[in-house]
């Protein structure tokens, strides 16, 4: 492996050794490291050890071997807890590839970013449809930071210092909301039903389809929480809702979620997405980038003309009006991986959506009832469920587990440590709109014999 | 930059939702052709979701006009001070994109991704030494949830020195990013601001008067917004831990000292980075990015969930930190995003990094000396990698304001500089060259603002008109947050 040879000049870094002359020469300095006089000199250069520069073929080959250190893309694997491999369209990287997208900054001056800006307005009216709200944000960084968000926007408008959490919850978003939560003094409760909660909880929170993959009926919950004044946090996976049903419409004040899985691969989970959409009444509370449509001053361009244009709007709320009473820290948050998210849910379209979770219900029901008839097999359900089951085998969870990746098999999550009776030894198996059906055989053809071994 | 096709007078007012019509599709979707399972029952499911159906090629070319009335640093010069626009090298999108990374799943075992962790552990190493503090966690996803990260750590190591209950307050200088008092607040923190001296530094005796057993961290951005470097930070460093508070790094201007000064080395105990500031990360119009938070011993054990550490037998894998803060992400980070910025690591190496740091400094005091005397410099020192000038001037003699100065430049080709920031600076005009501009393209940088001076003084009403040649002239502001309009609604065209 070659290395770049030391001195000469970057692809990246166009001056050259004249035009550096040159410019010293303007500014009246010997040489560049003269313009780093105000350092302290004793510390200034020290020894710091990277590895060498690599040209771009080298580099290409090297991070092709780092890939190739990781299992096989392409093998059956059946990881869901969180993640979901989905069927993306192929217009929806082409198109946030383009750079005026990508390689643009949030969109401080709206003259020259309505690309960024309108995307982003048609990402907002998308999450309202789907979930059912008034108003959305332009993304916040993942579900689970949403989630802590909201617990906090919770907080505030009913002044009250704990949040509860129903189980089953995803565990991530239970540490994320405690870690939040210390932050701004709050308490959090996980119950194991609505009836654990009272009138000391600013919020209850629950997932659509909760952690174990069982479908949710969020109207009794909303309604629970409103019998005791607090606010009701729906955290719904996105592609489900579209089949399910809006969590708005069930009763939901703020409604957060995962956007990543319809962005692009999982990508090891990031960049991830995080839904933040609420009521209208909550909209000088919330966290983040909002963006508005409005027009042309009268008088703003010479022409007289009053065109449709968007802005970045509410910003009284946001960190860099409000400073330490601002509604949150954030700033620059996932703009990019929101526009992703808005074409494949728009290439999809009301048809699209509706289809691919119904083939994406379909083929994990097929795959658990084949799991389920082989002998030594069972699948605990909880309750009616979308994408996720559990399966229960001969052998314990880990060792099944094991005995799968043995096989070149990804088994599911290992949930056997969880309190609920029907996760006791089972691992969670996700199966989806993208998963192949021969990935799906050579599950079944590995339980098969594991099952036949025990 | 202008939209194509028919119907482009008013490009904004039809959304996708107007542009569709029913039965139109995008993309198609498999049926199902096994035994069919029953859905659940109709009380859990939703009848429809309005959505627009266009045809596939319809779709892209949508996105692409919307690209089209967009500016990136492809498009030009992007000298948006305070958020290092520099050049995004391809290979990074392209390796990022590799499918053994890309499809890893988060919850996949260390066996499974060593790859990636790989990747994360070389990263965190290089980071270390960049910064002299050698322990890392990749997982924040921007700056501002490093900053949270970082805060978060001070207030659990106070806690296990039982001093979380007197020590209350954090010090932040009135140039700071609004994110660093929001983040003090977001963990129960209250701010006290510190004045900036004539110097454009931290007033040192202020500091001093203020730091007494109620401090928990000063937090510093280091260079400051003004592009200068805080001399004495170091001895600050010793005023703080002698009082026992903790010093706070803000590193988003880190790409002006890229191997030349250490954080560490400087006394500061906790710094976070933005790596799609220097690291060349995409910015995508406003994220992802990825937000490291790094740390000296002291504090390694508070650092969020997870870090990435390599066993004896050289398996990488993530662990929780001892006194971990816990998580602030679901998963582990940006994933994608360290990879280009591990990628831009190994393409520049130290020679590379030193090469960008300096080069940023020189091209932010090319833009100062050619600048000179046509707009005022507040703080007429050298600077690093920016440098602020103030339009007070033409606004108070000609009645030009900043914001008109910057619209005008719009019409030069140019994204403006950033403007109103830092605070401390009248009508501030915020310029952050990069090293990956070419002199000819500083020159013209210039050249435009001293044009866009003058015009000042002989036409002012073309600036106050200004953008004339964008997509979209000004837009009514105060219309749109008075009476907010932030979705698509059936009747809305």
């Amino acid at each position: 492996m070659s290395s770049r040879s030391s001195g000469s000049p970057h692809p990246y870094i166009p001056a050259t050794g004249a035009d550096r002359a040159r410019m010293l020469e303007r500014i009246g300095a010997p040489d560049v490291g003269a313009l780093f006089a105000d350092l302290p000199a004793a510390m200034r250069d020290p020894a710091i050890h990277l590895p060498p520069a690599l040209p771009e073929p080298e580099l290409i080959a090297l991070m092709e071997e780092l890939a190739g250190a990781n299992a096989d893309p392409w093998r059956p694997d059946f990881l869901g807890a969180g993640a979901y491999r989905r069927s993306i369209p192929v217009i929806t990287a082409f198109l946030i590839g383009r750079s005026e997208f990508a390689t643009s900054y949030t969109p401080y001056q709206p003259e020259i970013s309505q690309g960024t800006l309108q995307a982003a307005f048609e990402y907002q009216s998308v999450v309202c449809e789907l979930t059912g709200m008034d108003v959305s944000n332009a993304g916040l960084y993942d579900v689970a930071s949403a989630t802590a968000e909201a617990c906090l926007l919770a907080a505030r408008v009913t002044k009250r210092r704990i949040v509860a959490l129903l189980e089953p919850i995803h565990p991530g978003t239970v540490e994320v909301v405690r870690a939040y939560a210390r932050g701004a003094g709050l308490r959090v409760d996980t119950v194991p039903s609505p009836e654990a909660i009272g009138e000391e909880h600013a919020c209850l929170v629950a997932q659509q389809p909760d952690f174990l993959g069982t479908i949710v009926d969020l109207e009794p919950l909303a309604a629970a929480a409103h019998g005791v004044g607090a606010l009701f946090v729906a955290v719904a996976d996105p592609f489900a809702l579209g089949l399910l049903r809006a969590p708005g419409d069930a009763g939901a004040d703020i409604v957060t979620g995962e956007g990543r899985d319809l962005a692009g691969p999982p990508n090891y989970g990031g960049p991830s997405l995080g839904l933040f959409a609420a009521r209208t009444k909550y909209l000088r509370q919330m966290p983040g980038r909002i963006v508005g449509r409005t027009r042309e001053l009268a008088d703003g361009n010479g022409r007289g003309e009053e065109r449709t244009g968007y802005v970045l709007t509410l910003q009284a709320r946001e960190q860099f009006i409000r400073r330490e009473r601002a509604t949150s820290n954030v700033s620059t948050a996932q703009a990019l991986i929101a526009v992703a998210f808005t074409i494949t849910v728009q290439a999809l379209g009301p048809n699209g959506m509706r289809e691919s979770a119904v083939l994406c219900y379909q083929r994990a029901h097929d795959a658990a009832s084949r799991i389920a008839a082989l002998p030594g097999y069972e699948t605990p359900e909880r309750g009616p469920w979308f994408q996720e089951f559990l399966v229960r085998g001969p052998i314990p969870a880990a060792e099944l587990a094991a005995r799968l990746a043995a096989r070149g098999i990804g088994a599911g999550l290992d949930v056997s440590a969880r309190p609920e009776p029907e996760a006791r030894d089972a691992l969670l198996f996700a199966v989806t709109e993208a998963t192949p059906e021969a990935h799906v055989d050579a599950l079944i053809g590995a339980l098969a014999e594991i099952g036949g071994e025990a | 930059m202008s939209g194509s096709g028919p119907g482009v007078a008013d490009f904004g007012a039809r959304l996708s939702f107007d542009r569709g019509e029913p039965g139109r599709r995008a993309v198609d979707v498999p049926s199902w052709a096994g035994e069919e399972a029953p859905l659940p029952d109709d009380r859990l499911l939703r009848e429809s979701v309005r959505l627009p159906e266009l045809s596939q090629g319809g779709l892209v070319r949508y996105y692409t006009a919307l690209s089209a009335r967009n500016y990136g640093i492809d498009s030009g010069t992007y000298p948006l001070g305070s958020c290092t626009m520099k050049y995004n090298p391809k290979v990074n999108d392209t390796v990022a994109s590799l499918f053994g990374f890309a499809r890893a799943h988060p919850q996949a075992p260390a066996e499974d991704v060593q790859g990636t962790l790989r990747i994360q552990l070389e990263l965190g190493n290089g980071l270390g030494e960049l910064t002299g503090l050698p322990n890392v966690s990749l997982a924040p996803a921007a700056g501002a949830h490093g900053e949270l990260a970082g805060v978060f750590m001070v207030a659990r190591a106070l806690e296990d020195r039982g001093e979380l209950e007197t020590r209350r307050r954090i010090l932040v200088p009135d140039s700071a990013h609004g994110t660093n008092p929001a983040t003090a607040a977001m963990a129960g923190f209250k701010v006290t601001q510190i004045p900036t001296g004539a110097d454009g530094s931290l007033d040192r005796a202020t500091i001093q008067r203020e730091l007494d057993e109620t401090v928990a961290a000063v937090m510093v951005t280091a260079p400051n917004t003004l592009g200068l470097w805080e001399r004495g930070i170091e001895e600050v460093a010793g005023l703080i831990h002698d009082a026992g508070g903790y010093l706070y790094g803000d590193g988003a201007n880190f790409n002006a000292i890229m191997g030349r000064v250490r954080f560490g080395d400087l006394g500061f105990d906790v710094v976070h980075l933005n790596l799609h500031k220097s690291f060349s990360t995409p910015h995508g119009g406003g994220g992802p990015g990825a937000g490291p938070v790094l740390c000296s011993e002291e504090l390694a054990p508070y650092l969020p969930t997870p870090v990435v550490e390599e066993d004896d037998d050289g398996l990488v894998r993530l662990v929780a930190p001892e006194r971990s803060i816990g998580r602030l992400q679901q998963f582990q980070g940006n994933a994608a995003v360290l990879v280009r910025a591990y990628a831009y690591m190994r393409a520049l190496g130290l020679d590379g990094l030193r090469a960008a740091s300096g080069q940023a400094v020189l091209n932010a005091n090319y833009v100062r000396a050619l600048l000179h005397g046509h707009y005022d410099l507040p703080y007429d020192r050298p600077v690093l990698h920016e440098v602020v000038f103030s339009g007070s001037r033409q606004r108070r003699e000609l009645g030009v304001r900043t914001y008109d100065i910057a619209k005008r430049l719009i019409d030069h080709g140019f994204h403006p500089p950033t403007v109103y920031f830092p605070l401390i600076v009248e009508e501030a005009l915020m310029i952050e060259p990069t090293e990956s501009e070419p002199p000819e393209a500083i020159e013209a940088l210039v050249e435009a603002l001293i044009s866009v001076a003058k015009e000042a003084e002989s036409d002012p009403d073309t600036l106050h008109h200004a953008p004339w040649t964008a997509p979209i002239g000004r837009l009514d502001e105060a219309t749109a947050a008075r009476r907010p309009v932030l979705r698509w609604q059936e009747d809305s065209e």
